[in-house]
């Protein structure tokens, strides 16, 4: 059995998943600290 | 630990530790990967699915120490009350569940030329789906929660006695027979040769970084859902 798919795939998932990881809680955290910045600077 | 109570005073350390932990993390985990797939040699037995142990390992130690790192954030919040203690625990939470997750399908993907089945139902396999399960449950109690930023005292219960599971997950191998090897590494010391090693630690290291900036940057995005809420609302009365 050829093994390289089996390692490819794995990796793949693996840095497909820990990337999205990453950009959702990035995104999340700029988001809201930019609208609680806002809100601070509103009268 | 309460001096750290102050929300400003935690994000004056979160704000710049933040890229210090996710970037050496990253650049650690790509040069882990890199070393392990291509300077690492074919084992004897597992031929070059071994390499799958570089991202396998390090999502199993994160999926359960996470859930460690929950059920002590749980003990501060109910004993101590620390204000922070909630708030890490939620944060933990989904980084902890997508590495549950990751160990899951890396080692189903492993497990299909190893041992011929992409899942068996024994002990190690089917404690760490029950970890991944539990992480489901706190994460839809901690959302019920009617704190914005922090978790509820069922949640911090929840993620206490949930954690009755990881000594489970780490001696399945050992109470009942398993087709998952049996642990490699503990703390009187490792059985896997030092072409494997070295990569693995420095995968696991840098894997454990990026969950570490993952938690503060989830960390800082509750406690600025906690000012725009207190704001809204005194907007609201104004």
């Amino acid at each position: 059995m050829n093994h390289t798919p089996f390692i490819i795939a794995a990796f793949l998932v693996t840095a497909i998943g820990t990337l999205a990881l990453v950009a959702r809680s990035w995104i999340a955290m700029r988001k809201s600290e930019a609208l609680a910045d806002d809100l601070k600077s509103r009268k | 630990m309460h001096r750290f109570a102050n929300p400003a005073r935690f994000l004056g350390i979160a704000k710049p530790l933040t890229p210090l932990l996710l970037w050496p993390g990253i650049l650690l985990v790509m040069g882990a990967c890199w070393w392990g797939l291509t300077q690492v040699p074919a084992e004897r037995l597992q031929g070059e699915t071994v390499k799958i142990l570089f991202v396998h390992v390090p999502a199993a130690w994160l999926g359960m120490g996470g859930w460690t790192g929950i059920a002590i954030a749980s003990i501060v919040q109910l004993v101590w009350r620390h204000p922070l203690a909630g708030v890490s625990a939620r944060a933990i939470a989904v980084p902890g569940a997508v590495f549950a997750a990751l160990c899951l399908i890396t080692g189903s993907i492993w497990g299909r030329p190893a041992w011929g089945a992409w899942w068996v139902w024994d002990g190690r396999l089917t404690s760490m789906l029950i970890l991944f399960f539990l992480y489901l449950g706190y994460i839809a109690l901690a959302n019920a929660s009617s704190e914005k930023g922090s978790v509820s005292r069922t949640a911090a219960v929840f993620g206490i006695i949930g954690a009755v599971n990881i000594p489970i997950i780490n001696r399945s191998v050992v109470w009942w027979e398993s087709q998952h090897q049996k642990a490699s590494i503990t703390l009187g010391g490792s059985s896997i040769d030092a072409a494997y090693l070295w990569p693995l630690f420095a995968s696991a290291l840098g894997f454990t970084l990026i969950f570490g900036g993952v938690v503060l940057m989830r960390m800082r995005a509750q406690l600025a859902e906690i000012r725009i809420e207190a704001r809204m609302r005194r907007m609201a009365e104004d």
